[in-house]
């Protein structure tokens, strides 16, 4: 299993732009945490989600 | 309590000013402080508040950063007075912050924060603080400065505007290095507002967090 903003998923071996793609996030107003680290974003459509990842997704939303 | 006397017809000089602010952070915290060179990226509601923070506390270096200039709208909520329609954000909180920290060293660069400048512009910094007020901005700043300069410390401000609760603000680390503040959810482009207040807390919450790491308390 996979954990996505503490939700358990079942998305290991896909690709992150894959299952990004079919989530309603903009990928221009995200920030990617995987495993503690952040994710550059050309990673994104290199990366394996693998089972056992714990992922966040940071969304930003305007104002300032 | 550490007064002088004189201060009517004279001004403090860097040795008073020190002596006076150690009182309240610490001999030990006022010299990390001094040393520490922080830059604002953005200096608007967060960005102009969080630097007056910064300068407040004694933070030594200040680098502005935004290529804006003072209009009417943002004097709801960003630390500019009407006299200083029309002028550089840099220049007029330079103007400001000098006023109340005279010894300030201040950089200043006029110019819109893109990809292709990052790495020149923050790689002095040792705290980078994002303050800017678009969503794509921000995950722009979050994402090249994680890649490009993993070591430095990186604080967010994401969810500020509306009238929601001032309590739902709160400050978190998100990974390594970088802090996130706000509630991550109230975005102006909904047209929910956005206030002084709320503004302010999200910009404290910024600011804390940078007065915190640079006092070494590295927790949220």
């Amino acid at each position: 299993m996979v954990k996505i903003n503490g939700k358990e998923m079942d998305v290991a071996g896909k690709l992150l732009s894959d299952y990004l793609a079919g989530t309603s996030y903009d990928e221009k107003r995200i920030a990617i945490e995987r495993n503690g680290v952040i994710l550059p974003k050309a990673k994104y459509s290199e990366t394996v989600i693998e089972d056992g990842d714990v992922i966040e997704v940071v969304s930003f939303v305007g104002g300032g | 309590m550490w007064e002088v006397a004189d201060l009517a017809d004279r001004f403090p000089t860097k040795e008073e000013m020190m002596r006076a602010f150690e009182e309240y952070h610490g001999a030990e915290v006022q010299k990390k402080y001094g040393k520490a060179r922080v830059a604002v990226c953005g200096l608007g509601g967060l960005g102009s508040n969080i630097a007056l923070s910064l300068a407040r506390a004694g933070v030594g270096t200040l680098h502005l950063i935004d290529f804006d200039t003072v209009s009417l709208s943002n004097l709801n909520r960003q630390q500019y007075a009407v006299s200083q329609l029309g002028k550089y954000k840099t220049e007029a909180l330079r103007e400001n912050l000098l006023a109340v920290a005279p010894y300030i060293n201040l950089v200043t660069d006029t110019v819109r924060i893109t990809e292709d400048n990052i790495e020149e512009l923050l790689k002095e910094a040792d705290v980078i603080c994002e303050a800017f007020d678009g969503a794509e901005q921000k995950a722009m700043l979050v994402n090249c400065v994680s890649e490009m300069f993993p070591e430095k410390y990186l604080v967010s401000g994401s969810g500020m505007a509306g009238f929601s609760s001032a309590n739902s603000i709160k400050t978190r680390k998100v990974a390594g290095r970088f802090y996130l503040c706000g509630d991550e959810n109230s975005d102006v482009s909904d047209n929910i507002g956005l206030l002084s207040s709320r503004v302010m807390i999200c910009a404290a919450h910024e600011a804390h967090m940078v007065l915190r790491i640079l006092a070494e308390k590295y927790e949220p």
